[in-house]
């Protein structure tokens, strides 16, 4: 059999787990969550990413059972879910804040969701133990936790969230102060957690990078809304707006006027300077605004103007950042603009060809910028 | 040099306020008593040189410690006491601990106020709030007249000169004791504690047995002590408000001292008192220490 591309959202027939049918959430005045319908499906790894005091922590207690909606549904598997309380929820919350029991063990902390569900013992005691193992916590199961460090406590909370194997996990920055090996190792985990047992995941996390390895799709989210979901290479490739562009990876920005030409757009972006070209999908009218968005690995750095390349420009190169496997150029344009491109480092430091204050030009073809209306 | 100064500041403290009266207290339970002023012999004569010592401490005995044996009064009184004090917390505990609750869960802008309501009854004169209580229970007191007037007794309660009057004294004293510590490990709970419990499968009632009362322990185990020690000894209260079968320790060491003059029987009393205090006052201490290490 074929392995299938898992994408429940395209599939019209597929149920979704969790349904937001224009939820809203007001503190007060003040409007935390505005008019947000989303659907997330069974076996996702979803994330939610966005800059602090955006909403996620928010979206993700509503899910939990914390707080009611202002106006709006929720559903989780066809239910809706405004009079049920947390504990009635087959969903299970990792808090930020990790909320460990400071009175219990961590043995006891990860045992305690389990304990009320009123199994037998021994099965509680190998369900720890295997949650120990799986967090390597194993050395720590009897200390209290004002006994572990950081990055310990997180993989408590961790694991006492996993140990009842919910259907929903929500995650709300799960790894943040774990070092970034522990991090990666933890994030393969959670993926492996995820295909074992079918959880769906809500993750929260401020980490792009992170966001893009773990998730089966992201959410960017700004002042309570969403601004795109997509796939993590259709978020990096097609970003809708100029914020998510910038949002998720490095980007450069060119402000300019659409001219339509053939099945391309010509966008003049400077004054005696020769437009750009660049081919897209959206449809802009004569004159209209635009910004050109560009990654700068897509961006080549030559000595002499390329001949085949259907956008190019001069510049003058004003720092260059040295990242070990790549290198990214800051060039100067004539316009006073400044773009970035990068190489990869195959050769040694020494023979690089550039270096401060040289004159380049910058080139790309005319499908590698999107155009963006806002 | 520094570092002994800083010692020897409450170490000077404590000789002075406690160990210097305490071994005075002893040395008297230790004599006889006499009709002189002091009412007890012997009295230490340092002009006699070392034999005036010798006679001194020869003369000391337990005699009053073996009569306190033998009168069923004191051991009675002592254990009456604990009961009292015993019951007295218990109660106290049942009506601090919500008082206190309900404080941890007011919206921060009114947590200044009700303190302040807390403590606010120690401005005045502690005999002036025993005497009011007087007031309020007696046959003709207002508490009486009102629950005459709402018709649900014929006839006055008798209250006052009971031993729950004794309680309620006890109760009313020592109540701001009680919901201090208690709103004190309340007041610095995380709530998202109790949000991670309902979440893991808890009610909200099982997760206030099993979240909250486990973390305000210390706090109670506080409030406790603090109105457990000084109610064992309390005198004022029973003097007042209880009966004459009202048997209390600090009743007795009080007709010893001024109605008998018995100053070496009072002194023995006060001793074992404080000896049957120590264990208490040794089990607060340890659960401070246990709670400075939680929270370090
Ligand atoms: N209980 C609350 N009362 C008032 N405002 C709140 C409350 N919880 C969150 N907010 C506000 O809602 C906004 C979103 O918060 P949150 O969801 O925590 O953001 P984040 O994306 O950083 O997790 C913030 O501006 C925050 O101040
Ligand atoms: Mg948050």
């Amino acid at each position: 059999m074929a392995q299938t591309v898992f994408a429940p959202w395209d599939d019209p027939q597929a149920k979704p787990l969790i349904q937001f049918k224009n939820v809203t959430k007001r503190f007060g005045d003040f409007t935390a969550i505005e008019n947000l319908t989303q659907d997330i499906y069974e076996r996702e790894f979803f994330a939610l990413l966005g800059p602090s005091g955006c909403g996620k922590t928010t979206l993700m207690r509503m899910l939990a059972g914390f707080e009611n909606t202002s106006e709006g549904q929720i559903l989780i598997a066809g239910q809706d879910m405004a009079n049920v309380p947390p504990n009635k929820r087959a969903v299970n919350m990792m808090f930020q804040s990790y909320a460990l029991f400071p009175h219990l063990s961590i043995w006891e902390n990860i045992a305690f969701g389990l304990k009320r569900e009123g199994k037998p013992k021994d099965q509680i005691a190998a369900r720890v133990d295997e949650m120990l193992r799986l967090t390597r916590l194993e050395k720590f199961a009897m200390r209290k936790p004002h006994q572990i460090s950081g990055g310990q406590r997180q993989r408590v909370a961790l694991a006492r969230s996993l140990a009842k194997a919910p259907k929903l996990l929500l995650l709300d920055e799960p790894l943040g102060a774990l070092d970034k090996k522990l991090r990666q190792d933890t994030q393969f985990e959670l993926m492996d957690i995820q295909e074992k047992t079918g959880t769906t995941f809500v993750i929260v996390t401020h980490d792009q990078e992170e966001a893009m390895t773990v998730s089966s799709r992201v959410a960017v989210m700004d002042e309570g809304q969403i601004i795109q979901v997509a796939t993590p290479a259709q978020i990096y490739e097609a970003p809708n707006s100029v914020y998510v562009a910038d949002f998720i990876g490095d980007v450069n920005i060119i402000d300019g006027v659409a001219t339509p030409e053939g099945d391309a757009y010509h966008i003049a972006w400077a004054e005696g300077q020769a437009p750009f070209t660049a081919k897209t999908a959206t449809r802009f009218s004569e004159g209209q605004r635009c910004y050109l968005a560009i990654r700068p690995e897509k961006v080549g750095i030559s000595a002499d103007r390329p001949a085949d390349m259907a956008n190019a420009v001069q510049g003058q190169i004003i720092d260059i950042a040295y990242l070990g496997n790549i290198s990214t150029y800051h060039v100067k344009l004539a316009n006073g603009q400044m773009m970035k491109a990068q190489t990869a480092n195959t050769r040694r430091l020494s023979r690089r060809s550039f270096t401060w204050e040289d004159r380049v030009w910058l080139s790309w073809t005319d499908t590698a910028a999107v155009v963006l209306e806002n | 040099m520094r570092r002994f100064i800083l010692i020897a500041v409450p170490f000077i403290w404590l000789m002075a306020l406690f160990l210097v009266p305490f071994a005075i207290v002893l040395k008297i339970s230790l004599s006889d008593i006499a009709l002189s002023i002091p009412p007890y012999t012997p009295q230490l004569d340092l002009t006699e040189g070392w034999a005036g010592i010798k006679a001194f401490f020869a003369e000391l005995d337990f005699e009053n410690y073996v009569f306190l044996t033998q009168d069923q009064l004191y051991w009675k009184a002592y254990v009456s006491s604990l009961q009292i004090a015993l019951i007295s917390t218990i109660l106290t505990l049942l009506v601090g601990y919500p008082i206190a609750y309900g404080m941890a869960q007011a919206p921060d802008e009114w947590r200044a106020t009700l303190l302040l309501l807390v403590i606010l009854p120690f401005w005045t004169s502690f005999l002036i709030r025993v005497y009011s209580w007087m007031g309020i229970l007696s046959n003709e007191g207002f508490l009486n007249q009102f629950l005459l007037w709402t018709g649900l007794i014929s006839t006055p309660l008798v209250i006052l000169n009971t031993n729950t009057a004794v309680y309620i004294g006890i109760v009313y004293t020592y109540l701001p004791f009680m919901i201090l510590p208690i709103y004190a490990a309340l007041e610095k709970m995380d709530g998202s504690l109790l949000e991670a419990a309902e979440d893991l499968g808890c009610s909200r009632l099982t997760a206030f047995w099993l979240v909250t009362i486990p973390l305000s322990k210390s706090g109670i185990i506080a409030g406790c002590f603090l109105v457990f020690i000084p109610a064992l000894g309390e005198f004022v209260i029973p003097s007042l408000l209880g009966g004459s079968d009202t048997l209390m320790i600090g009743k007795v060491l009080w007709e010893e001292f001024f109605s008998n003059r018995d100053w070496p029987v009072a002194s023995a009393v006060a001793v074992i008192l404080l000896l049957i205090l120590i264990i208490p006052i040794v089990l607060f201490q340890r659960n401070e220490q246990k709670q400075r290490e939680m929270d370090q």
